[in-house]
């Protein structure tokens, strides 16, 4: 079975003058499951809406069986057999309801619906749904009583009752255990057999390794590689999907000086590896990873966020286990979190309190605030990183996100550190303010031992003297930023190294 | 600062102060008496109580949350405060004392539910104030409290209001014409200083703003989120119940009826304060002026014989405007920025 059954072809889409798909063009056949791959920001998830009928394409066509293809709505996609199960597992399911409702809402949904639910016929019409799809679960149970991985069945039984000829699945396992994962695998595997084009969205090497007949990279609003010749060359595709353009790297390494953090067995979740490492001070250490390979997560276990699953962790010399962002604030650890809209940003609020907000006891005495000592801090901040504002007291939000970002560091910049966190600390800025961030990082990063967290290998390049490769949780690389094997690199994302933990120890390069 | 002020800007900043001074300009002109320092006493007495519980919401509105059981705790210190002299024959020093600590422990109750327990804040103080309004006539079996008022256990209640007590909501001083000042005045403006003070000059009051603005930034910058939150609701709950003394200091008696108003008058005094100089934000300042708008246009239709049913009219058309003036005109001068 290899006939097409979705054709794409020079799809483009805009928004504003920001180029997001750049002429895509690809192939789903029937009975295959094709994985898409690509960073934040590569333009997936635009794809997907294009395809299931959230966004419009500017120019190019979409083809379905062999007839052009534009949908106008949701509804409409799936109405035409293009059905979309998205990430986050409650947009497909309604909790409260039971799985019959559930199963049958589309049709309740239908304008042309009769008044009155005819519950006998529904349930029968769920029920043989859920049988061909071998879900056993009692279709009068409410949804809210099912596990993540049942409800997430439901979900896709739901899209199932269309009859679809293309399913997309964005990250379907984000939030499944193994166990949990492979009862959906097994789902998917039917319906490949039944003919169904899959597109699968994951990064997940485990999800990839089991169901990919294909994988499709896309980096920049572009495909940028397919791999279909058995064995995968999965390697081959992270490196596609991340790509590195080598900036010119010019970076001064200095020599590390004195061990500032150790981590001891460090177990990141329960089924992780432990991690062992020490960071000095002096160096920028870099954190790479795909997303959900823990750099988040091992960043909020050092701010004192969540505590690790198991092993230590010593500051100084010193035990260190903080139980809240204050205390590990406290020890001298800072971190300025990813997602600035979400996690940093005071609204409403000025430059000067924005950049001052967690050190306001050292610009007040008695508690009373001393404006002078605070618009100082302020001004200095907005000169070092050359923050585009009228004055200090500008709102936050009449700031570019660059210059937004620029705030949300210096913020943690104003105080000498121990240790500085930065995750992911040029999400959504532009290529200046990029230079400027980690110039300024480079610069202050005398005296202290720095992380930065990054996905992006070309950031990674740029900033680090250290790089550590994260995956599943656990460390599989650590090398010297100097005369890197990218190729060694890469494999490491992908999850290669996985087996030696005692490479971990080692911090010198690897050369190449 | 080299930011071109527009008129709309002005428009913003200045409108609702504009339409305070033109309101005491029109009633001036219009009603006989009405630029006289009574009657601008009497207008500051009338807004005192609920001029104290606002600044009470203007800090749970600060961080984000609310308090809807403000008003109930306020009667329920007017009913404690009369129980405590007239039932058990204390002073007025214990009454008052009882009461704030009421109010401390109330709002300490309702912050701990809202942080600890994950209620919402509006269920959580909702339910407060069912439970208060039940609970405050429990001990009384429904009744009012009075001397000489017939216990359930068949006793009578031999207490009185103390002078003390009653020197609280009945004492004027003398500033310039003697007799003038009632004392709800003067501790509503220390109160309104206080609060001011706190919001704007201090660290705290600082966090607690951040906290308002973005709960998980202010997390992550280390603020100890919970605990500001259950001290917003502590001020709130003993901000109210020095309404509530008030109150009973000024009536002379547990009236089981009173106070009904409060919550609705306090809250939209609060609202309203969103507008003035158009800080779009809940603050100690126009969270006073506010309250002084209401008193000033009841006061001023009134003498301008306007019927007293179309008060709660006129204050529901008040709050919508100012809510307009907030909500509209911030975000017009906000999206001219971007």
């Amino acid at each position: 079975m290899s006939s097409v059954a979705v054709e794409i072809s020079g799809l483009t889409k805009a928004f504003g003058t920001n180029k997001v798909l750049r002429g895509i063009n690809l192939l789903l056949s029937k009975g295959e499951v094709t994985v898409l791959m690509g960073a934040n920001g590569a333009g997936k998830s635009t794809l997907v809406k294009v395809i299931c009928g959230v966004h419009r394409a500017d120019s190019g066509q979409i083809r379905l069986n062999g007839t052009a293809f534009q949908p106008q709505t949701p509804q409409d996609a799936i109405r035409n057999g293009v059905v979309t199960v998205h990430q986050s597992i409650n947009d497909g399911v309604i909790p409260d309801l039971d799985v019959a409702s559930n199963l049958m809402l589309d049709e309740m949904a239908r304008p042309d619906g009769g008044f009155f639910l005819r519950q006998r016929q529904m349930r029968a019409r769920a029920r043989e749904i859920a049988a061909s799809m071998r879900l056993e679960v009692d279709v009068r149970q409410p949804v809210s009583d099912l596990g993540l991985a049942d409800r997430q069945l439901v979900a896709i039984a739901r899209a199932m009752a269309h009859r679809p000829e293309l399913l997309i699945l964005d990250e379907p396992t984000s939030s499944l255990s193994a166990t949990e994962a492979n009862r959906l695998f097994t789902l998917i595997d039917r319906l490949r057999d039944a003919g169904v084009a899959i597109l699968y969205i994951s990064h997940r090497t485990s999800d990839i390794r089991r169901l990919a007949d294909r994988i499709v990279a896309m980096r920049d609003g572009e495909i940028v590689g397919t791999f279909a010749e058995k064995p995968l060359d999965y390697n081959a595709a992270v490196n596609a999907m991340l790509g590195h353009g080598m900036a010119d790297a010019n970076l001064q390494h200095i020599p590390a000086g004195q061990p500032i953090l150790s981590l001891v067995g460090l177990k990141v979740s329960a089924e992780s590896r432990p991690i062992s490492l020490t960071i000095n001070a002096d160096e920028v250490v870099a954190f790479t990873g795909l997303v959900g390979a823990g750099k988040t997560e091992l960043a909020s276990i050092l701010f004192g966020l969540q505590a690790p699953c198991g092993g230590a962790m010593r500051l100084l010399g010193a035990p260190y286990a903080p139980q809240s962002p204050g205390q590990a604030i406290s020890a001298g650890v800072f971190m300025c979190p990813k997602d600035r809209a979400t996690n940093g940003v005071l609204n409403d609020h000025d430059l000067t309190r924005n950049i001052t907000v967690p050190f306001l006891s050292r610009h007040a005495a008695l508690s009373f605030m001393k404006g002078r000592s605070e618009r100082q801090t302020a001004q200095a901040i907005v000169r070092d990183l050359d923050i585009v504002c009228q004055s200090a007291d500008d709102d936050i939000g009449t700031l570019s996100g660059g210059n937004q970002q620029k705030v949300m560091v210096g913020r943690w910049l104003a105080e000498p550190s121990n240790l500085l966190i930065l995750d992911e600390p040029f999400q959504g800025v532009d290529i200046q303010a990029r230079r400027d961030i980690g110039t300024k990082i480079r610069e202050t990063a005398k005296g202290r031992a720095t992380i930065v967290m990054a996905s992006e290998m070309d950031e990674v390049l740029e900033i680090a003297d250290r790089i550590i490769v994260l995956s599943d949780h656990a460390v599989t690389g650590d090398h010297a930023n100097k005369d890197l094997d990218l190729k060694q690199v890469m494999a490491e994302v992908a999850g290669a190294g996985a087996t030696t933990p005692a490479q971990n120890q080692n911090s010198t390069a690897s050369g190449a | 600062m080299g930011h071109k002020k527009t008129f709309g800007d002005y428009a913003i900043r200045y409108g609702f102060l504009s339409l305070l001074a033109g309101m005491v300009l029109f009633f001036s002109l219009g009603a006989e008496g009405f630029m006289t320092p009574y009657s601008a006493v009497f207008i500051f007495q009338s807004v005192a109580i609920t001029g104290i519980l606002a600044l009470g919401v203007t800090f749970t509105l600060v961080v984000d949350g609310f308090d809807l059981s403000i008003g109930s705790t306020a009667t329920s210190a007017l009913m404690l405060s009369a129980y405590v002299m007239v039932v058990l024959q204390m002073g007025a020093v214990v009454a008052v004392i009882a009461c704030l600590v009421m109010g401390a422990l109330i709002g300490l109750i309702n912050g701990l539910l809202i942080v600890k327990t994950k209620v919402p804040d509006l269920l959580a103080t909702l339910g407060m104030m069912f439970l208060l309004i039940g609970l405050q006539r429990i001990p009384t079996q429904g009744r009012s409290i009075a001397t000489g008022m017939k216990l359930p256990d068949g006793t009578v209640a031999a207490g009185t209001f103390s002078k003390a007590f009653l020197w609280l909501g009945r004492h004027r001083f003398d500033f310039f014409i003697s007799n003038l000042i009632p004392v709800s005045v003067v501790i509503l403006l220390v109160v309104a200083g206080l609060v001011w003070l706190f919001l704007e000059r201090t660290r705290h009051g600082r966090l607690m703003y951040a906290i308002g603005s973005n709960q998980r930034a202010a997390t992550l910058a280390g603020v100890n989120v919970n605990r500001y939150k259950i001290l917003a609701y502590m001020i709130s709950g003993v901000l109210a119940s020095v309404g509530g003394v008030l109150l009973s200091a000024r009536l002379g008696r547990g009236d089981i009826a009173s106070g009904n108003n409060l919550l609705l008058d306090s809250v939209a005094a609060a609202l309203i304060g969103f507008a003035v100089l158009g800080v779009a934000k809940p603050n100690a300042f126009g969270t006073l002026v506010g309250a002084l708008f209401v008193g000033i246009l009841l006061q001023g239709l009134t003498m301008m014989n306007a019927p007293y049913y179309t008060q709660d009219f006129v204050k529901g058309a008040v709050l919508v405007i100012a809510l307009v003036f907030t909500f509209v005109l911030s975000d017009r001068r906000g999206g001219s920025k971007h």
